[in-house]
């Protein structure tokens, strides 16, 4: 009995194990077509012509990343001023609500925020926002072409600033944790020697949880990759490789959302699964760095405790 | 090392809760060497609705050592952390009465309360080195306020180290991370990090709590130099270590200031009996 | 002259940095709520009114035009939530109890919570694909059994992980007790550890629920939709989440409509779980 039950968690933790192994393996052999068709030159291709059967993966992972990128580069400042806010600066009876309301607005499902995004965001942005961005910072010399281009609501700004939505309650609500695990004299011996709260959270707060800031980082990167809804419903499907941000692109999840079910042939069929199989090995590259980062970080202050 | 008594002569003639009334006639003569750093006028301090510290009134005498003892909850580190308003961190805490130095009360001052803390240096119970380089520890402190050149910033760093008596042991890792120091290293690099903006009181709040006794030994030789430079209070939950270092010594008890005296007079013929028996180890 | 003082200019700017950045981290607050309230209140506003038709709650999908509810698709959700917990559960509770109990720091168990960790990251659209290649389309048809799969592949992750942090919390004074007591370790860890980590294990198995609850995107390709109301787990069923995506994305003014009153469903439902999970974490600590 006792070697059955030891037996039975160990099949089990292998068939996780397995599960993985067998998820690499159906992408793969579910891509074989056009991975023998293009080998490496799929990822570097623009083309996606379901006619002419025609397929390059270059556009989706370009909106992926782009949007990935946008959303990373509003979030990350603004979870960290959160953070900052809750542990340093919040009188304490609004710590909690204001804590319980950042970890509940983690948990909504992503669905809710493309809606928002499409039916109230884009319009607005479309009338007020977008016009006087491409009126302005369109005009700067290369920078603009950024911000070049017609007002249509949708596009991949659009979709980026979606997903840092969804994505700040996520890292907010590590960097909160993780900063409040500082030790409470650590900060006190640099307000000891007359530093300001700022100068106490960036100097020392911060290096001291860099560890577990990555961590929230990366998490929230990870979700943004493969967010599938909440750019499905704003980012445009469009197949056209655009230097504007403004544009309507489509990410490696929407396409994939988007055509998945209305394929026909087994050329676009193997062409999607790629896809998916490109996303997976994203977001593991992802995780397996940040995982190897975090190890080294770890190794180099091992002497401290 | 130097644990004789304070002369008769130069025995407090500060105020005391014991010794309220005014001074006579004979201790006017020394009164001008020990002269208060710290004047504490009927201080009290609340913890939200629970009163930590009941009416002490007391003078901290400059360039002297003053240690702070008695049971754990006695407020003997509450009453320390009022001194450079570490307190006002917390929300929940406050302190009434007076605390002047220099003719100012720091409880009321409108001055901004970074610069009170940056003339008061403080060394906690545990060491606590920055995530950073040995060097930038120290430089962490003194960029605060002074924009020094390259040179200038080694000069100080050493010299900053070398009075914590730490130089030695470190010159050859100024960038390995403080963190990679043993305990009584770095908590006198904590020490180091305090001296080097040059304040004018270095409170110790237990600084050898977590150290072992050689550790323990080489700071309390470290407080013993520098009182020569700067007014030292430490809070001790050990008393030999508060007979070994201080001049004078504060006895406290579940909030209120029990005894205070020259140290000499403390351990030997103490005038309450609460304090003969804290220190003869009757407490209880 | 004391540096210290306040005519220092390098003190007085450092205070004015200081004071505004603080003013931008406050703002960063605002900011970050202002976005999150417009969303929920937005939800609400539009959900509400549809919530409030009792038609919503007994009538099936409409046709384009027509007036209807979302009964089967809240049955059919109901019904693969709840099947794909009762796939996912044991399986990660096993490999978690392997992971805290037998594994430990073993290479297996440390390969493992590596590779779970990936799962756990991956985005549940290529668990949507995985589960089609591998039994959609040997099948040939798509399936309420294939979408319960796909869901209880997203559990497993979640549980594994929290059984092996709750298992971990157990103090190994408990297990030697046990053992001195010459308890053999299966029972051990039925009667002694799991129940000293119930409530953790069940937190993460409310949790579970909440993410699996509003999922759409490994559902669009296993579960697909059903315009009708079907119990048959070999025939594709409706869903909230795909309704909800298939009405939003058409023009048709009352499937809209329908779509704002499903996203108002499941983020109440995903939210009740959660503060659910809270209240039964709080209460064990």
């Amino acid at each position: 009995m006792d070697v059955a039950f030891a037996w039975l968690t160990r099949s089990f933790a292998f068939l996780v194990f397995s599960i993985l192994a067998a998820i690499l393996v159906s992408l793969v052999i579910g891509s074989q077509l056009t991975l023998e068709k293009y080998g490496f030159s799929f990822l570097w291709t623009a083309e996606w012509n379901p006619v002419t059967e025609e397929f390059g993966a270059l556009v989706p992972i370009f909106g992926t990343v782009v949007t990935s990128l946008i959303a990373m580069l509003i979030g990350v400042p603004v979870s960290f001023g959160i953070a900052l806010f809750l542990t340093e600066l919040s009188p304490n009876w609004l710590k909690r609500p204001l804590g319980t309301a950042i970890e509940l607005l983690a948990a909504i499902p992503s669905i809710i925020y493309g809606m928002w995004g499409l039916f109230v965001f884009a319009p607005l942005f479309q009338t007020h926002i977008q016009p006087f961005l491409i009126g302005t910072l369109g005009h700067i010399p290369f920078f603009g072409a950024l911000f070049a281009g017609p007002p249509l609501g949708i596009g991949m700004f659009t979709a980026g600033i979606v997903l840092s939505i969804m994505v700040i309650p996520f890292i907010a609500a590590v960097m909160r944790d993780v900063f409040e695990l500082v030790p409470p004299l650590l900060k006190e011996s640099a307000y000891g020697l007359g530093a300001t709260t700022w100068e106490v959270v960036w100097r020392v707060v911060l290096p001291y949880t860099k560890v577990g800031v990555i961590g929230g980082i990366m998490l929230g990167l990870g979700r943004a990759l493969g967010e599938t809804m909440a750019v499905t419903f704003v980012i445009g499907n469009a197949h056209r490789l655009a230097t504007s941000l403004m544009a309507p692109g489509n990410s490696i999840a929407s396409s994939l959302a988007n055509e998945f079910t209305e394929a026909v042939g087994d050329v676009y069929f193997s062409a999607l699964i790629e896809l998916g199989l490109i996303l997976f090995l994203i977001t593991t590259v992802v995780l397996a760095l940040s995982k190897l980062l975090l190890m080294k970080l770890a190794r180099g202050e091992g002497s401290q405790t | 090392m130097d644990t004789s008594a304070v002369p008769a002569a130069q025995r407090p003639t500060i105020h005391t809760a014991v010794r309220a009334t005014a001074p006579s006639d004979a201790d006017v003569e020394p009164r001008q060497a020990l002269r208060p750093k710290l004047s504490i006028r009927s201080l009290n301090f609340y913890y939200g609705g629970f009163q930590a510290i009941k009416n002490v009134t007391m003078d901290i005498p400059e360039r002297k050592v003053t240690a702070f003892i008695g049971p754990s909850g006695c407020g003997k580190s509450t009453l320390l952390r009022t001194f450079n308003r570490m307190y006002a961190l917390y929300p929940e805490q406050r302190a009434e009465g007076e605390i002047l130095m220099d003719g100012e009360n720091l409880l009321t001052t409108k001055r901004d309360v970074s610069l009170i803390r940056a003339r008061i240096g403080m060394v906690f119970q545990k060491p606590t080195p920055f995530p950073m380089s040995i060097f930038d520890n120290i430089a962490f402190g003194v960029n605060l306020f002074e924009n020094l050149g390259r040179r200038d910033m080694a000069e100080r760093v050493e010299w900053a180290l070398t009075r914590a008596a730490l130089w030695n042991e470190v010159k050859d890792k100024l960038n390995q991370s403080g963190q990679s120091l043993s305990g009584g290293q770095q908590q006198r690099l904590c020490i180091a990090r305090c001296i080097a903006i040059k304040p004018d009181v270095l409170l110790l709040d237990e600084p050898c709590s977590a150290l072992d006794p050689i550790s323990t030994a080489k700071v309390e030789e470290l407080i013993h130099e520098l009182k020569t430079d700067y007014t030292v209070v430490i809070v001790t939950h050990n008393m030999q270590q508060a007979a070994r270092v201080s001049d004078f010594t504060a006895y406290m008890y579940l909030g209120e200031m029990i005894e205070y005296d020259a140290t000499d007079i403390i351990f030997i013929k103490p005038k309450r009996q609460a304090t003969e028996d804290y220190i003869t180890g009757r407490f209880g | 002259m004391n540096p210290v003082d306040a005519s220092n200019p390098l003190y007085r700017s450092r205070r004015r940095l200081n004071f505004f950045l603080l003013t931008v981290s406050g703002a960063a607050l605002l900011f970050g709520l202002f976005w999150l309230t417009w969303i929920l209140g937005n939800l609400l506003y539009e959900g509400g009114n549809a919530l409030a038709r009792a038609t919503l709650y007994y009538q099936m999908t409409p046709p384009p035009g027509g007036d209807g509810g979302l009964a089967n698709a809240i049955v059919g959700s109901l019904i693969m939530v709840t099947a794909g917990t009762l796939i996912g559960t044991p399986i990660g509770i096993l490999a978690g109890t392997y992971l805290a109990e037998y594994g430990r720091g073993g290479w297996l168990a440390n390969a493992t919570r590596f590779l779970n960790d990936v799962l756990l990251s991956a985005p549940s659209i290529v668990i949507g694909l995985f589960v089609y290649s591998v039994y959609v389309a040997q099948v040939g048809h798509f399936s309420a059994w294939a979408g319960s799969i796909a869901l209880g592949l997203l559990v497993i992750p979640v549980v594994v992980r929290t059984t092996d942090d709750m298992l971990k919390l157990v103090p190994d004074s408990l297990r030697e007790a046990a053992m001195a007591l010459g308890c053999p370790m299966w029972r051990m860890v039925m009667f002694i550890t799991y129940r000293a980590a119930r409530t953790g294990i069940l937190t993460g198995i409310l949790l579970a629920v909440a993410r699996i609850s509003g999922e759409t995107a490994p559902l669009l390709f296993t579960a697909l939709n059903n315009q009708f109301w079907s119990m048959d787990m070999n025939a594709p069923m409706a869903n909230l989440p795909v309704v909800i995506f298939q009405f939003a994305m058409s023009p048709y003014e009352d499937w809209r409509r329908l779509a704002w009153g499903g996203a108002a469903l499941i983020t109440i439902a995903v939210l009740l779980l959660n503060i659910l999970a809270r209240a039964l974490f709080r209460k064990s600590q």
